[in-house]
């Protein structure tokens, strides 16, 4: 089926989330979208698939224009999407998520259940899904739950299926596996449309790529594009690779985890015996697919989330067992991976989230007292110097751009002495621009003689930043590697591959691009990391 | 060791802070001129008095719906239209002018002590009112449910009403121990749920809905025992006149300290809520708990700290009620007042100034409705409906916005 | 991979349990219990004196002797029993497994009976009218838990279940009274409670207002309505529109003869019989038809069920009128099913007991009947020992379900999980 879409435009009150986007998907072709986050990719998915209705504009299928008033309207028009979040109820099993909402019946309303199975079944084996029609969706994991999703769409027979970020919470070989099975799909004559911000898969898989930018399509390219150019398509100017950091000067080893095992919320195991160091003026990131235990083992260093056994240092000071209060006290700047989750209270204003962690201490409290005053001029400091973007410290932080709000939370968190930072996915959901002033940010904290932890499962953002590397996997630490190792041994370490053997398998398929292989810093998991030896 | 950020070399030169520009800052003040007319024609405040409208026709038309005039009228209804109209008039105007006339000022009493009367019930009635309710909206700021208002001023009274009629300590020491006794026991009986909450996660609405109960049947055993009760009667002793709050117009009126109490509940609630860290733990925690937990608060303590603020200003309220109005213990001592408290509390948007307000109107309307009942015969139950009405227009803007035709205001939606 | 590697980024994201902690809650309540029944129900108890059971009726066609147990004797056996089940509790929780309901059900009925066993002590009672009497009571229990799981089932949070057995006993009295019929005042009921329905829809769903405020207010609203009502219109003619006839006994012919069941179970009112086939209609359309797979996805997770083009605000709406229908049934029983004229605030926080019936019994129609049937049971129980005389104050008897409903919320009776996104209201997009 031959989707058009023509001169879509979406509002949100003042905000043109798309402004009059043309795109043609041609049967059987996989279309990519590209586009950074908040580009605007996905309120055009939800609009072809009637979740949100379009300001202007036409969708056309097979030539023909059709108005979708309802997911119900795309799906009849054979529009199928897998979202970005899994849209599966949790408690259901895989045929009920499959039949939910075309159900087949035995009369009388009564569901049968046998066909549902019987479906899945025909559906898995086609593809090598190997689904089991009766597991329970909150069991499966997640690779094996965006199958569910897509099964979901051929079952109602999608000619069109729309995958959203599909890759962001898979491994590299769910990847490896997802992208096979779009091949297959693409072979028996459906169109994708693939909605991702990752340059190496589209160029791996798409036919065609067209890419969006600040909710219009500023240009469309072949696979064989470079990444550079589709990189400069996506963020709108020459890409800076690179900032210009020196190299770290190091000091003491002050912070030291060893053997640290961490319980998630559900009881399973999410980090498992993780044992590193930092040093001060050293920057480690940890990397790692979104998922293997780097939340949780933030969360405990925190003190958030309990240690089961292990222990995590920070000058000499035991922090297992401290509230989370006291850890922070102790000198831990914080900046969780949400921002509009854990890092901020939305409907608090900009200066009152700038002393978040801090309003009951000297000068912000007086007793049980606030001082408003020096609230106001602590945020007038912060503003001014971070360069935040708000109509004044009175302001509703919820109100501020997604990359002001962070800069609201990283100025809090490096605005008093540190003995350590920690900040995960700094950058997430942010533009460009703040990109870099929160990258600079970071790298000034590491300069004036702070251990530095960045979690990111962006690996531009772990290459920029990072002094040593550590992978996680399964909740442990593949690996710790040095800043300079190359992209291929650092995906296939994301995949779990110990460090030695990725780095012989990166050197087989050897491609001249890389540069040399990466220098073992550490392998162990269990052995404490000497840092400052490998500069 | 990191000291205090000095920025990087590299860094861009910060640009001077946007609220000190003085465009910005006259920008500030005609937007904040601007915004309260927005509020009057479109938002909360003109939503407030039209939902009252509202809700007063809607209860005009019940009582002409059961009048027997107009019923009598409506019987030849085609032959003389006039008559019905009439009739349905006087039968709405009868009541609500009784109504008036019961909560703020008797216009047909001879003499001062008369006319002022209503008012001064109407400050008794709104005192445990504005009290409990503060206590609702304590909770609500800080993202709990408190339903249990009811159990919690039914046990503020209970502790209260014994420490007023069982010990007999001296004057000054007998009242302030009195008071006391019903905030802990306010306070400890809403800490229950409070501590469930933080320790199991049972959630607050249900528990609380529940210890309601159990504290209305622990009361009525109570008043079955020698303790409480003398006779056979399921009422107690009289509480000392030590303990007793008191009078402030003399004794033609029951208006007693209780209303300077909550007046300073109010006053202590604004600074708790805005002026103090506390109540600034209490908001991150009720606004986003993921962010009030990562930056280093207990949030599970908090819950139980709410909850036993909460409860106390429902202690108090109870005391005042036993203390100051009724004087000894009845297991109709709550009245419906738990339940009251959380729509004074949502009609007051939870501030402590629409509280009182709130809390005004509804003693009003409590009081006016049994003068009411009394001369025009209409029930004062009309007060109920009326009283819960206006919560869910106010809670509903649109809906009023739709009766009364109104624009609706620049909606803010957010792109996903 | 295994399953609990990857924490989805759903609302409620639950990976499977793998290292489940031995939970020792239960067992040790259990056994505490029997503890505390062996002392004060066994051993302190009278010595040497006889409980006396009735266990069949007048009219019964095979009579049986009452039972005369010696008490002492008895309550220690039962104890006995009673710590034995919880010690199989103990093996039960050892083995990391959750202990099954039917093993604190029948530790319940073995603890009840013991207690039973003291407090008619010297005494007789009828355990046909004591058991006659608790289906009766949990009738409004079970028909209001069923139209709050209806609600929340779809995701809508029903306090209000109070108000709509209010109205709906309001609606059968008045409704009866004018026609002299007790099964058109019978039919009029749901009608009635529909009008509170009607306002927690309009409000939660369309409005988004908070559930939870919208239920309180609209209880308050319904006590407004129905006294306002009552004081203005139905006293003044009670005897035209408050003197419903009550509805008749209807004996199940055959099944009304089996011995203590079926004077229980089958000579009862057409309220009755009108529950057990709701409970299990209910049970079979949630969990075996298209309908109930439909509400329950909304319940749990509206935007899936948006996203396969499932009308999320029309099944809310759907499900509240049907729930505040089935609640009002209920209602009915107040008036034309009990005592006929409708009183002032005649539910007096009956609806607030179907609430707890229906988290008690975790959101399914039968687990809901079978609190109700307990909280029934603790009511009837409170009124027999009433009128004993036994040294129990009946207050205390009268907070029992509360009481219970909040140990249950506090995971003391197990892990009480509801649809994950009741209370929510649903925008979309």
């Amino acid at each position: 089926m031959k989707l058009e879409l023509q001169g879509i435009t979406k509002r949100f009150g003042p905000l043109v989330a798309n402004d009059a986007i043309d795109l043609v998907v041609e049967p059987g072709q996989i279309h990519a979208l590209l586009g950074e986050n908040g580009a605007g990719k996905s309120t055009l998915m939800n609009v072809l698939f009637g979740l949100y209705t379009a300001d202007e504009g036409t969708i056309l299928l097979d030539g023909q224009e059709r108005t979708f008033r309802g997911p119900r309207d795309a799906l009849a028009a054979g529009i199928g999407m897998v979202h970005q979040h899994f849209m599966l109820v949790p408690v259901f099993t895989v045929a009920e998520s499959v039949m939910l909402g075309h159900e087949d019946t035995r009369g009388g309303g009564f569901l049968d259940l046998d066909t549902a199975r019987r479906r899945v079944r025909e559906l898995s084996d086609r593809f090598g899904f190997g689904l089991d029609p009766d597991a329970v969706v909150e069991d499966l994991p997640v690779g094996v739950q965006q199958r569910v999703e897509i099964v979901k769409a051929l079952a109602r027979e999608a000619k069109v299926l729309i995958l959203d970020e599909p890759t962001a919470v898979l491994t590299p070989q769910e990847t490896d596996d997802l992208i096979g099975i779009m091949r297959q799909l693409k072979d028996a004559g459906t169109s994708i449309v693939f909605i991702t911000h990752k340059l190496r898969e589209v160029k791996e898989v798409a036919d065609t790529i067209t890419v969006i930018r600040r909710g219009a399509v500023v240009g469309s390219a072949q696979p064989d594009a470079s990444e550079n150019q589709l990189a400069e398509l996506m963020v709108g100017r020459e890409v800076s690779l690179g900032l210009d950091k020196a190299p770290p000067t190091l000091g003491d080893v002050t912070f030291v985890v060893e053997g640290l095992t961490v319980r998630d919320s559900t009881g399973h195991t999410a980090v498992d015996g993780v044992s590193f160091s930092v040093a001060q003026g050293e920057i480690l990131a940890v990397a790692g697919v979104q998922g293997n235990g780097q939340t949780e083992l933030t969360e405990a260093i925190l003190g958030v989330l309990p240690a089961d056994a292990g222990s995590v240092t920070l000058a000499g000071r035991e922090l297992v067992g401290m509230s989370p209060h006291d850890i922070l006290a102790a000198g831990l700047g914080f900046v969780p991976e949400d921002r509009k989750v854990e890092g901020l209270v939305l409907d608090f204003t900009v200066g009152e989230n700038l002393v978040l962690d801090r309003y009951d201490t000297a000068p912000f409290a007086r007793g049980v007292g606030l001082d408003l005053k020096a609230l106001r001029r602590n945020a007038q400091e912060r503003i001014a110097e971070y360069d935040i973007r708000t109509q004044g410290h009175g302001q509703e932080v919820g109100r501020l751009s997604g990359g002001n709000q962070q800069k609201v939370v990283v100025a809090r968190e490096l605005s008093r002495p540190l003995k350590l930072f920690i900040a995960s996915q700094p950058t997430r959901g942010v533009d460009v621009g703040s990109i870099e002033f929160l990258h600079r940010r970071i790298v000034a904290e590491r300069d004036a003689g702070t251990p530095v932890i960045i979690v990111s499962t962006e690996l531009d953002e772990v290459a920029e930043l990072a002094d040593r590397i550590a992978v996680m996997y399964e909740g442990r630490i593949v690996g710790i590697v040095a800043g300079d190792t190359p992209r291929s041994v650092l995906g296939l370490m994301m995949a779990g591959v110990p460090l030695e053997e990725a780095r012989e398998q990166a050197r087989e398929d050897a491609e001249p691009e890389d540069g040399a292989p990466g220098t073992p810093v550490d392998t162990g998991t269990t052995s404490t990391s000497a840092t400052g030896d490998e500069q | 060791m990191s000291e205090q950020q000095a920025p990087p070399p590299g860094a861009a030169a910060p640009v001077p802070t946007r609220s000190a520009d003085p465009a910005e800052h006259t920008a500030g003040t005609g937007g904040r001129a601007s915004q309260v007319l927005r509020e009057v024609s479109t938002g909360s405040l003109g939503v407030t008095v039209l939902a009252f409208v509202l809700a007063l026709v809607i209860g005009a038309v019940l009582i002409i719906a059961v009048d027997d005039d107009v019923a009598a009228a409506a019987g030849y209804l085609f032959a003389r239209p006039a008559d019905f109209f009439s009739a349905a008039w006087s039968a709405v105007a009868d009541a609500y002018s009784a109504l008036f006339r019961g909560a703020v000022i008797n216009y047909r009493a001879d003499d001062l002590a008369g006319v002022i009367h209503p008012l001064t019930e109407t400050l008794t009635a709104a005192t445990p009112l504005i009290i409990a309710a503060l206590g609702v909206a304590v909770g609500f700021r800080a993202g709990l449910f408190n339903i249990g208002a009811q159990g919690q001023v039914i046990m503020g009274a209970t502790v209260s009403g014994l420490v007023g009629f069982a010990w007999h300590l001296p004057v000054g020491i007998h009242l302030v121990v009195a008071l006391l006794g019903g905030v802990v026991a306010g306070g400890l009986w809403a800490g229950i749920a409070g501590f469930l909450k933080a320790r199991t996660g049972a959630h607050e609405v249900i528990v609380t809905i529940m210890l309601n109960y159990v504290a209305l049947y622990l009361l009525q055993y109570l008043l079955t025992t020698s303790l409480f009760s003398t006779g056979n009667q399921p009422k107690s002793r009289s509480v000392d006149p030590s303990a007793q709050l008191p009078l402030l117009l003399g004794d033609q009126f029951r208006l007693n300290a209780g209303f300077l109490l909550a007046i300073l509940a109010a006053v202590f609630v604004w600074w708790l809520m805005t002026r103090s860290t506390i109540g600034f733990r209490f908001r991150a925690v009720g606004s986003n708990a993921h962010a009030a937990r990562t930056a280093g608060m207990s949030v599970t303590a908090t819950f139980v700290l709410v909850m036993v603020v909460s409860g106390a200003l429902a202690g108090l309220a109870g005391a005042t009620q036993v203390l100051g109005t009724e004087k000894f213990l009845t297991d109709g001592i709550a009245g419906t007042l738990g339940f009251d408290a959380i729509t004074v509390a949502l009609l007051g948007r939870s501030k402590p100034l629409g509280i009182f307000l709130a809390g005004l109107l509804y003693g009003g309307l409590n009081v006016g409705g049994r003068v009411m009942e009394v001369s025009t015969g209409t029930p004062i139950d009309i007060v109920l409906v009326i009283q819960s009405l206006v919560v869910l227009f106010i809670a509903a803007p649109p809906l009023v916005r739709a009766v009364f035709r109104l624009p609706s205001p620049e909606t803010k939606e957010v792109a996903a | 991979m295994t399953a609990t590697d990857v924490a989805p980024a759903r609302p409620a994201p639950s990976a499977a349990v793998v290292g489940r902690t031995v939970s020792y809650k239960v067992p040790v309540a259990l056994g505490v219990l029997g503890l505390a029944a062996l002392v004060l129900f066994g051993l302190l108890g009278p010595a040497g004196e006889t409980t006396t059971f009735g266990v069949s009726g007048a009219s019964d066609l095979v009579r049986i002797d009452p039972l005369e147990l010696p008490s002492r004797a008895t309550a220690v056996v039962l104890s006995v029993v009673a710590l034995l089940l919880a010690a199989y509790s103990a093996v039960v929780a050892r083995a990391s497994r959750e202990v099954p309901v039917w093993l604190v059900t029948v530790f319940g009925v073995v603890w009840v009976l013991a207690f039973l066993t003291w407090a008619v002590a010297g005494k007789s009672t009828s355990l046909v009218s004591l058991l006659q009497g608790s289906l009766l009571l949990a009738v409004p229990l079970a028909f209001g838990a069923l139209g709050g799981l209806l609600n929340e089932r779809a995701g809508v949070v029903n306090i209000a279940i109070e108000g709509q057995l209010l109205t709906g006993a309001f609606g059968a009295a008045v409704i009866g009274s004018v026609t002299g019929n007790a099964y058109v005042g019978l039919v009029a009921a749901p009608v009635f409670a529909l009008v509170i329905g009607a306002m927690l829809a309009l409000f939660t769903v369309k409005y988004h207002v908070n559930q939870i405020i919208v239920g309180v207010v609209l209880n308050v609203f319904a006590v407004g309505l129905t006294s306002f009502l009552y004081g203005s219109v139905l006293k003044e003619d009670a005897a035209r529109l408050n003197s419903p006839p009550r509805l008749e006994v209807l004996p199940v012919p055959g099944l009304s003869q089996i011995p203590v069941l079926g004077p229980v179970l089958f000579r009862q009112t057409i309220i009755v019989y009108l529950l057990y086939v709701a409970v299990v209609v209910v049970s079979v359309a949630l969990f075996r038809t298209r309908w109930g797979l439909r509400v329950r996805a909304v319940g749990e997770y509206p935007q899936a069920a948006d996203t396969v083009g499932i009308d999320v605000e029309r099944t809310r709406w759907h499900n509240v009128l049907l729930g505040s229908a089935v609640a009002g049934l209920g209602g009915a029983f107040f008036t034309i099913g009990s005592v006929g004229a409708f009183g002032e605030e005649m539910t007096a926080g009956k609806g607030y007991i179907a609430l707890a019936a229906m988290i008690l019994g975790r959101w399914s129609p039968v687990g809901a009947l079978t609190a109700a049937l307990l909280f029934g049971f603790a009511d009837k129980l409170q009124q027999v020992l009433g009128v004993l005389q036994t040294p129990i104050p009946n207050q205390f008897m009268l907070m029992l379900p509360y009481i219970v409903t909040i140990f249950a919320v506090a995971g003391l009776v197990g892990r009480v999980r509801g649809p994950a996104a009741a209370g929510e209201p649903y925008e979309k997009g």
